[in-house]
């Protein structure tokens, strides 16, 4: 016990902020700074994805739905060894782990988010769609102010466990030598040596407590959302008691209508 | 730039076996961590149906940490503290018998639990309580009517999820090799550093993936359509 005291006592800037003055970045403040920066990039070029993912044109759909689904079956791991060997080569100069890091991040939670995306987009009832069409709407005024909007909010629990799950992927910049929070841990770790379990306990809680406090938010997201959404269903049922037409009339020849 | 010269790789008969090897070892890894996994997440399930609060929240903590601790973070801690608390003896056993292919088998399996008992729970959450109801009134004991009402039921829902972690279960196989497991990324970045072929191995290797990635959500589909309850709509 008093040890973890010790090794948190004489490396908490380390596992703060890294070498951070004299060099690099590094450490939770690293770890906090890349994944947050990936999920914000990812977040459009996820919205794009998922729009061409359900797109009617073909040469925009398969493409995109090839890219995913290599994403989603290809290890992490893998992909962050392709940008690192490919990128220096496709841009013609070296690149530092931290870029190589949030490029590959961007792309793989981008490829993920989009499947988010496109499940809020068609958890929808086809009416919105339909009405918008009626309305006139463009396909940029329809998806900006109509599907987008009401998809976007409904996803907002499963972005933040993506966001969790994000800081979670950053750990696997160790293996690239990225600067963050592991790599911290594994520096104190060749440093003393001999309380590798000590070491590693303190990376494990750090990563708990980050990540735990994210998901009780998300949950406490969620349990809102789920309310909101109950609170709208109601009214919109009220007008149709009003005029007196059986409730399961009302329901069975509008199926959409129902929660 | 060179050539695109995939032959030298695949040719080669000391890169084929080095893949080879990293494919077998891949397929180890990750078949004993679901054995493990499967057979954890069935206990975990079980104290969790169990009445005793304390039980119950003993296993919230076990998931809440595996989930929220990253997976190379869990290996580390096994492989490099746990291991180091053990008595010397065992450590000595360990790294004569490929000690790190095990913390990995262990590290993933447990990790893994407690992402299946939960979609194994969330499977059995989804059968209404009316169910139950029904079988114990037809006369059923508690037994039987989890044997032949509820677990049918529950597990067919559970496929789906069942099926994306099982996947990401043989991606997060690849992690292994942070801990010095010869598995296919591991083999791969040593064909890499011997040929200087990195497009080609890395495209070996990234096709080699995603074959074994796409049989298993393809083999999942087939079950989840074999299972289906006649009449039901695939969700």
């Amino acid at each position: 016990m008093t040890s973890l005291i010790d090794i948190i006592r004489d490396n908490w800037l380390l596992l703060l902020i890294g070498q951070f003055p004299f060099g690099p970045l590094g450490g939770i403040a690293a770890t906090l700074i890349l994944s947050v920066c990936g999920i914000l990039l990812a977040f459009p070029v996820s919205i794009l994805l998922a729009l061409a993912r359900i797109s009617p044109r073909r040469w925009l759909r398969w493409p995109v739905t090839g890219l995913i689904y290599v994403t989603r079956g290809v290890p992490l791991l893998l992909i962050i060894l392709w940008t690192y060997f490919l990128l220096p080569v496709l841009i013609g100069q070296t690149i530092s782990g931290f870029t190589t890091m949030l490029c590959t991040l961007v792309l793989y939670e981008g490829c993920y988010l989009s499947e988010v995306v496109r499940a809020g987009i068609q958890a929808l009832p086809r009416g919105q769609t339909e009405a918008s069409r009626a309305l006139g709407h463009s396909y940029y005024v329809r998806m900006r102010h109509v599907i987008l909007p009401q998809a976007l909010y409904n996803m907002l629990p499963s972005m933040l466990s993506q966001f969790i799950s994000t800081i979670q992927d950053t750990t696997l910049g160790y293996v690239i030598n990225v600067q963050e929070l592991t790599f911290a841990a594994n520096q104190i770790n060749n440093q003393i040596l001999t309380k590798p379990f000590q070491v590693f306990f303190i990376l494990a809680v750090t990563y708990f407590a980050v990540c735990f406090g994210l998901s009780s938010l998300a949950h406490h997201v969620e349990r809102r959302i789920a309310h909101r959404r109950k609170g709208g269903t109601r009214r919109a049922v009220a007008p149709a008691a009003a005029v007196s037409i059986p409730a399961g009339i009302v329901s069975a020849s509008s199926p959409e209508k129902a929660p | 730039m060179h050539a695109f010269d995939l032959m030298t790789v695949l040719q080669n008969p000391e890169f084929r076996g080095m893949i080879t090897h990293g494919v077998l070892m891949t397929l180890i890894v990750a078949a004993g961590s679901w054995l493990l996994a499967m057979g954890l997440a069935l206990v975990l399930l079980t104290i969790r149906l169990t009445p005793s609060r304390i039980a119950q929240s003993g296993v919230a903590i076990y998931v809440a940490y595996h989930r929220n601790v990253p997976t190379l973070v869990q290996l580390m801690l096994w492989y490099f503290g746990i291991s180091n608390l053990l008595p010397d003896a065992l450590q000595e056993f360990l790294s004569d018998h490929d000690g790190e292919a095990i913390f990995a088998v262990i590290a993933l399996g447990l990790c893994q639990a407690a992402f299946f008992s939960e979609d194994l729970r969330s499977g059995l959450r989804s059968i209404p309580n009316g169910q139950s109801e029904a079988a114990r009134a037809l006369g059923h004991s508690y037994v039987g009517s989890m044997r032949y009402v509820i677990l049918p039921q529950a597990i067919r829902n559970a496929i789906p999820a069942l099926v994306n972690h099982t996947v990401s279960l043989f991606k997060n196989s690849s992690l292994a090799m942070a801990i010095g497991v010869t598995e296919l990324t591991h083999m791969i970045r040593e064909v890499e550093s011997r040929s200087f072929l990195t497009f080609e191995a890395y495209t070996v290797a990234t096709v080699l993936y995603l074959a074994m990635s796409l049989l298993l959500m393809g083999t999942g589909a087939v079950l989840a359509r074999h299972y289906r309850i006649g009449g039901r709509r695939l969700s």
